[in-house]
């Protein structure tokens, strides 16, 4: 659950309205296609690539502000909590749900803050990748995102290929440089068969999206 | 000169006339539009392009010359931006790439204090070889000489071409009894722009004979030459209300912001091509990128610039 106190609702806000927007409109300059296709509401699951720190902020601000009570980006506790301020911000202004990495632990279900969070009506950003991986590759994609979605197979999961972030703000370094990026929003899918099947399925349109794209050599 | 609202009185006037013909044309569009739904999307969204492009130009004009400036620096920086991120790069050059950013702000200023000196050498003689020397240092030969070729390219085009804006409308002041050098920006711009549309129209009309085959195919000899002949029509007529040129010497710099905006129009259509996008990106609706707005500027802008200085300089 997102704090309910006022003051950290109110910087979470400003954090997003003001900062997030400013970066994401002057320093990346972002390009979105099919617009469109994106959940007007929650439940939903907003699935894309992982290149960049600035990813989950990113595919944040293609959402309206006033959804922003809803938008949870799920990360992984083993990166995000290393100490107590950088704990405390993602937890609060960005607003995460943390997850356990790796092999889940028997009996218990690694993903069940993220289906709490949809029977609530919240809207997850999610990296099916895991990690950020190469930069402006798309790796292979874990199977929790098959999980999910079968568990929620209510739940529409948005497939989105995201294109030069991770040229902007790559993994290992601290300086942003900035580069228009791209978000190419897919069709919905849902979680209706198996996990694998799901997971393929997902896997295939986001190497459509991403083939979309005209992407420059970067070496 | 009489000046209204800060601005000198012709420009005002002239803005208004740019008003007039933006709203003419909306209603045109819209008229097409009830006609044949469907059929305009990409025409309305131009127009509707216009609206902001002109808005924004406006508003930056009229506020001040630091705005005006500002304004500009910022096209540079976007037009900078697009052109990074189109073109192939080197991982390891990215943060130096930070530096090739921070030469706008650079540039603008030499602009904005008139330091004509400054402005004229600080990107070719020493933004050109601090590039490749700290590409050197950082010790990656590998694909070397395309990271400088390509960065230094898109410097000359974005940072040291575009930038003849601000030294026009700062340098042109003096020079210019007329409008001053608002007055001089108004007339590089606006002709330039028009021109565009101008060599596009009739183009659409009459177009048969294609200039430029494998690089545009778009850009006709009919569209060239009907809109190199208005704009030199147009800018005989509005040469004289702008500047210190009389109606010949308008018509004259009519034709080389005519055919300096085709030449800098399939330049940037060759490097397109050559990258393999239609559009250099999309954040103007109908346009593409800035790039894509821009390009016939990146030829126009230097070269009235240095045709007015020679000219009507003292």
């Amino acid at each position: 659950m997102l704090s309910r106190n006022p003051l950290i609702t109110l910087l979470r806000f400003l954090f997003f309205a003001v900062v997030v927007r400013a970066v994401v409109l002057v320093a990346l300059g972002l390009t979105v296609r099919h617009r469109e296709r994106l959940p007007k509401d929650g439940p939903a699951v907003l699935a894309a690539n992982h290149n960049s720190n600035l990813d989950a902020l990113a595919l944040m601000s293609l959402m309206p502000l006033r959804l922003l009570p809803k938008l949870r980006p799920v990360a992984a506790v083993d990166y995000f909590f290393t100490s107590k301020a950088k704990g405390w911000f993602v937890t609060n202004i960005i607003g995460i749900i943390p997850v356990e990495r790796g092999s889940a632990k028997k009996g218990s279900n690694p993903l069940a803050a993220c289906e709490e969070a949809l029977d609530r009506g919240e809207i997850l950003v999610l990296f099916p990748e895991g990690s950020r991986g190469d930069p402006e590759k798309l790796g292979p994609l874990k199977k929790g995102i098959g999980h999910l979605a079968c568990a929620r197979p209510n739940v529409p999961v948005i497939p989105i290929s995201m294109h030069g972030l991770g040229k902007a703000l790559p993994k290992g370094s601290m300086v942003i440089v900035p580069f228009n990026c791209t978000a190419n929003v897919g069709e919905r899918l849902y979680g209706t068969g198996g996990y694998n099947d799901f997971v393929e399925a997902l896997e295939t349109s986001m190497t459509a999206l991403g083939a979309e794209e005209t992407k420059p050599a970067w070496e | 000169m009489t000046r209204l609202v800060g601005l000198p009185q012709h420009v005002v006037y002239a803005t208004a006339g740019v008003w007039a013909l933006l709203i003419a044309a909306t209603v045109l569009v819209l008229v097409l539009r009830w006609r044949k739904p469907g059929h305009y999307d990409e025409l309305i969204d131009r127009t509707m392009s216009w609206w902001w492009m002109i808005g924004a130009f406006t508003f930056a004009i009229a506020v001040n010359k630091t705005v005006a400036i500002v304004f500009l620096a910022f096209i540079s920086y976007l037009a900078l931006k697009e052109y990074l991120s189109l073109i192939p790069t080197r991982r390891i050059d990215r943060t130096l790439l930070l530096f090739a950013y921070l030469a706008i702000p650079i540039q603008y200023y030499w602009a904005a204090t008139d330091w004509y000196n400054m402005f004229l050498v600080f990107v070719p003689v020493w933004m050109f070889p601090f590039f490749p020397a700290l590409m050197a240092l950082r010790g990656d030969t590998q694909n070397f000489l395309r990271a400088v070729g390509m960065l230094s390219w898109g410097l000359m085009l974005t940072v040291f071409a575009l930038s003849h804006m601000a030294m026009l409308l700062v340098s042109g002041e003096v020079d210019n009894p007329v409008a001053g050098g608002v007055g001089l920006l108004f007339f590089l711009v606006v002709l330039t722009q028009f021109n565009d549309v101008a060599q596009y129209t009739w183009g659409k009309l009459l177009g048969r004979h294609k200039v430029t085959p494998h690089v545009s195919p778009k850009k006709t000899w009919e569209g060239l030459i009907g809109g190199v002949l208005t704009t030199v029509a147009v800018a005989a007529f509005l040469g004289p209300y702008l500047t210190p040129m009389d109606p010949l010497w308008s018509a004259l710099a009519g034709a080389v912001l005519g055919i300096a905006g085709f030449l800098g129009d399939i330049t940037l259509s060759a490097m397109k091509r050559d990258l393999g996008v239609k559009d250099t990106g999309g954040l103007i609706p109908g346009h593409g990128g800035i790039l894509d707005r821009v390009d016939s500027l990146t030829y126009a802008a230097p070269a009235f610039f240095h045709f007015f200085r020679y000219f009507f300089t003292p």
